[in-house]
C-alpha cells in the first residue's frame, strides 16, 4: 500500500465519521507576528537560513504584490481577505530537520497517523516517496537515497535551495514569474516550503513522487512552492493529495506550481484535493487560489495536469501549459465538484507557440446542493504556431434544483492552419436513471456514485491506479446528502 | 407471494388511474395482464415497484408477508423484486457488466449472503449468455447506450436471469421485437420459471404468450381487473378485441 493509497483511504471513513480531521495539534508552534510587511519577507528567509539572491527575489515579488490588487473577475464570492491579519510562517519548534524518522517529534507523528500518513511504515511500504510538509517545514523525506541512486532530486524546496542552489536558480519563477499574478506575487513573497524535483536526461523516474500538506496553525496561509524538472528524455509521475482540519475562519492557499519538460520529456502531475469546504453554510473552508503552470521547453515534450477538486470553500486556479516545443503536448483532466455552498472557478490555459502542437482539455463538473461550479477555458494559438490542435469537452453534471454550472470558454487563434473544436454538455442526473438503478437494488446514495463516476470516468482512468480508486470513493462520499 | 387487495393509485396531478385492483400470485406461477392503452397496466409496475410520482390512495399491497407499498424501491429490489422495463433508460460511461455486479453484490450484502468476486462473477455471466442469445461486447458497454430495442430487452432478461429475484414484473417485454428476439427472450423467461419464483407478464399482445404459456390471464381495463381465464382467454382476445368487454363489472 502506497502513502497516497493510505492518506486517501482515511476518507472512506468521512462516511461515517463526519470530516474527522477536525484537530489540530497541540504543537507550539514558532510564529511571524501577524501582518504582511517587507520585515516579515526578511524574518522567514532569515528563518530558513537563505542565500541573498532568494531573499532578494521574494522582496522582488513583495514589491510587486505592493502595487497590485486582489484580482475579482472571477464568478466568486469571496470575503474580503484581510491579508495583515494572517501569520506567514509557522513551525514546529523541535524540528530543526531530521536526519531520521527517530529524531522527528513523536507529537508530529501522530499527526501523521490521524491523518493516516504512517511515517514509521513508510520504509516498509512500496514504491511512493513522501516528502511530508508540517506547515510551513518540511518534516521528513524518504527514499531520497533510492532515488539518488538514479541521480533524481526529490526534496523539500528549502533542502533544495541549500543543496541544489544551482538548479533552484535556474528555473525559480521561469514558468510562474513573481509578477505573473496577484498570489503568485504574494506567494513567491513569502512562500514557506513545498517540494522540489528534478529527474536527469534519460531516466525514468521508477516510482509516484507525492507529497502532503496540512494547514494548521490558525490565520496561518498556506503558499507552498513546487518545481519539477524532467531534462531531456526523462519522465517523472507526481501525487498530490490533500487534507486539512477543520477550523473557523477561511485560510488561504496560494500555492505555485511550476513544472518545466524538456526536449522528449514527460511529467503527470495528479491532485486530489479533498480540503475543509466549510460546514453546510459555508464557513470555515479553504480557499485554494493556486497558479499551476507547465512548461513543454523542448520538442515532443508533454506535460498532463489530472484534477479531482472535491474540496475547499472556493477553488481558484488554471493548472496551465505552455506548448513552446515543436510537437509538444499539454494535457488537462479535471473533475470538480461544488456541493452545499461551494464554489469553484477552475479551467486551464493551453498556449500554443511551437509547430504542430497538440492540447486535450476534458473538464467534468458536478455541481450539487447550492454549488457554484464554472468551467474557465483559454486555448490560445499563437501567430507562429503552425498545426495547432485542440480538442475540449467540457461537461457539467447538475444535481438538485438549487446549484449551477457555468462555461467560459476563450479561444483565441491567431493562425489560419489551426484546428480547434469545443464540445459541451449540461445534464441532470434523471430520475429515470436513479430509479432504475434503484429498482436493481442499489441505495439512492450508491445510485448517484455509480452515475456520478461513469460521468467522470474519461477523467478517472487519467489518474495512477492507487489515486483512482480512491477518488472515486472520494467521489461518493463529496455528494453525500445531495439526493433526497 | 403477492397480494393486491383494493389497490387505487393517482398520478401527482390528482387522476385516479388504479380503481381498485385484485390480484393475487403465488410462487412458481405465471401470470399476463393485458389491457388496452391507458387501462393502468404501467402505473401498476410503477406502484409495485415504488416508482416516485404516483400515490396510493387506498388499499393494500403485501408481498412475501411484508407491506410493500412502505418499502422503498430499492429495498423492495433487494427483498427480490424485480422490474423488465418497458423503455430500459442509458446510464453513459457506467460499464454493463460492472453495474450488474454491483446490484449483484448489493443485493447478496442484504441477504447475507457472500459476494461475488471477478471470476464467479464472469462464470455466471457466461453461463447465460449463451441462453439469451446476448453477445459479450454488449456486456462491456455502458449500460443500454447504443443499445437497439432489441437488445435493451434482451438486456433486461439477462439482468433477470443474473439476479433471480423471487417476482419478476415484464412491462411490456415483447413490444417491439421481432422473432428471433422474443424467441431469446422467451427462452429467457422460461427458464426462470421456478417453483419459488414468481413471474407477471405485461402486455398488449398475445404473442410472448404464446412462448411464455401463462397460469392465469388477467384483463384490466379502467384501473381494475374486469376478467381473469387461463391461457385461453388470451387467444379469445385477441380474436375479438378489448372492446367488447366495456361494459363487465
Amino acid at each position: 500500500m502506497t502513502a497516497s493509497t493510505d492518506t486517501l483511504q482515511t476518507v472512506r471513513s468521512l462516511s461515517q465519521e463526519g470530516y474527522k480531521y477536525g484537530f489540530v495539534t497541540d504543537i507550539e508552534a514558532e510564529e511571524a507576528p501577524p501582518g504582511l510587511s517587507e520585515d516579515t519577507v526578511r524574518f522567514i528567509s532569515a528563518k530558513k537560513e537563505e542565500p541573498n539572491w532568494l531573499l532578494e527575489w521574494r522582496l522582488a515579488a513583495f514589491a510587486a504584490w505592493r502595487k497590485m490588487a486582489q484580482p475579482n473577475w472571477a464568478k466568486l464570492h469571496l470575503a474580503p481577505i484581510d491579508y495583515q491579519a494572517a501569520t506567514y510562517y509557522s513551525a514546529p519548534k523541535k524540528s530543526t530537520g531530521p536526519k531520521s524518522l527517530d529524531e522527528v517529534d513523536p507529537e508530529l507523528l501522530r499527526t501523521y497517523e490521524k491523518l493516516g500518513i504512517p511515517l514509521r511504515e513508510r520504509e516498509a511500504l512500496a514504491g511512493v516517496a513522501v516528502d511530508a510538509v508540517f506547515d510551513s517545514i518540511s518534516v521528513a523525506t524518504t527514499f531520497k537515497e533510492e532515488l539518488a541512486k538514479l541521480g533524481i532530486v526529490f526534496c523539500s524546496m528549502g533542502e533544495a535551495v541549500r543543496e541544489h542552489p544551482e538548479l533552484v536558480r535556474r528555473y525559480l519563477g521561469t514558468v510562474v514569474p513573481q509578477n505573473d499574478n496577484f498570489f503568485a506575487a504574494l506567494n513567491s513573497a513569502v512562500f514557506s516550503d513545498g517540494s522540489f524535483a528534478y529527474v536527469p536526461p534519460g531516466v525514468r523516474c521508477p516510482m509516484e513522487l507525492s507529497t502532503y500538506f496540512r494547514i494548521n496553525a490558525a490565520k496561518s496561509g498556506q503558499f507552498e512552492r513546487t518545481l519539477l524538472i524532467a531534462d531531456v528524455g526523462s519522465y517523472v509521475s507526481y501525487l498530490e493529495g490533500c487534507t486539512a482540519p477543520q477550523r473557523d475562519e477561511n485560510q488561504l492557499h496560494a500555492a505555485v506550481v511550476e513544472l518545466i519538460a524538456h526536449q522528449g520529456a514527460e511529467i503527470k502531475y495528479s491532485t486530489v484535493q479533498n480540503w475543509y469546504p466549510g460546514d453546510a453554510e459555508g464557513r470555515g473552508g479553504i480557499y485554494n487560489f493556486v497558479t499551476k503552470r507547465g512548461a513543454c521547453r523542448g520538442a515532443r515534450a508533454k506535460i498532463s495536469w489530472t484534477q479531482v477538486e472535491t474540496g475547499s470553500a472556493i477553488t481558484w486556479k488554471y493548472p496551465s501549459c505552455v506548448l513552446e516545443g515543436d510537437h509538444s503536448v499539454g494535457e488537462f483532466y479535471s473533475i470538480a465538484i461544488t456541493n452545499n455552498r461551494q464554489q469553484a472557478d477552475t479551467g486551464t490555459k493551453m498556449i500554443h507557440i511551437g509547430k504542430d502542437t497538440r492540447s486535450t482539455i476534458v473538464a467534468k463538473g458536478i455541481s450539487a446542493g447550492r454549488g457554484q461550479n464554472t468551467y474557465r477555458g483559454l486555448v490560445r494559438v499563437q501567430p507562429r504556431a503552425e498545426g495547432a490542435h485542440n480538442n475540449t469537452q467540457c461537461d457539467s453534471l447538475l444535481i438538485g434544483e438549487r446549484c449551477g454550472a457555468h462555461t467560459v470558454p476563450y479561444i483565441e487563434v491567431r493562425n489560419p492552419s489551426a484546428r480547434v473544436e469545443h464540445e459541451a454538455t449540461t445534464s441532470k442526473i434523471s430520475e429515470d436513471q436513479l430509479f432504475y438503478c434503484r429498482q436493481r437494488g442499489l441505495s439512492a446514495e450508491d445510485a448517484v456514485s455509480l452515475i456520478v463516476n461513469g460521468f467522470c470516468r474519461e477523467v478517472l482512468k487519467e489518474l495512477p491506479m492507487e489515486f483512482a480508486v480512491e477518488a472515486q470513493k472520494l467521489l461518493a462520499v463529496s455528494l453525500e446528502g445531495s439526493v433526497g | 407471494m403477492l397480494e393486491i387487495s383494493n389497490l387505487h393509485a393517482r398520478l401527482a396531478d390528482g387522476r385516479e388511474i388504479l380503481r381498485g385492483i385484485e390480484l393475487s400470485v403465488n410462487a412458481g406461477e405465471v401470470h399476463a395482464i393485458m389491457g388496452p392503452n391507458g387501462s393502468g397496466k404501467s402505473t401498476l409496475a410503477a406502484v409495485l415497484t415504488g416508482r416516485e410520482g404516483y400515490e396510493v390512495s387506498e388499499g393494500t399491497v403485501t408481498y412475501l408477508g411484508h407491506d410493500l407499498l412502505t418499502m422503498p424501491a430499492d429495498e423492495r429490489a433487494r427483498q427480490g423484486l424485480f422490474l423488465a422495463f418497458q423503455y430500459p433508460v442509458e446510464i453513459p460511461g457506467v460499464n454493463n457488466l460492472y453495474f450488474l455486479r454491483t446490484a449483484m453484490n448489493a443485493q447478496r450484502r442484504y441477504r447475507g449472503e457472500p459476494e461475488l468476486d471477478a471470476g464467479q462473477f464472469l462464470r455466471a455471466v457466461r453461463a447465460k449468455l449463451k441462453l439469451l442469445d446476448v453477445g459479450e461486447d454488449l456486456l462491456q458497454r455502458a449500460v443500454n447506450v447504443g443499445f437497439s430495442g432489441g437488445e435493451k430487452k434482451r438486456n433486461e432478461i439477462f439482468q433477470m436471469a443474473m439476479l433471480e429475484p423471487r417476482l419478476a414484473i415484464l412491462d411490456e417485454t415483447d413490444s417491439g421485437l421481432d422473432i428471433d428476439a422474443l424467441k431469446a427472450v422467451a427462452r429467457g423467461v422460461n427458464e426462470q420459471r421456478a417453483p419459488n419464483r414468481a413471474i407477471v407478464m405485461i402486455t398488449h399482445y398475445q404473442r410472448l404468450l404464446g412462448y411464455v404459456e401463462p397460469d392465469r390471464v388477467h384483463v384490466l381495463q379502467d384501473g381494475r381487473i374486469v376478467e381473469s381465464g387461463d391461457k385461453n382467454l388470451a387467444v379469445e382476445l385477441e380474436q375479438r378485441g378489448y372492446g367488447l368487454l366495456g361494459d363487465v363489472a
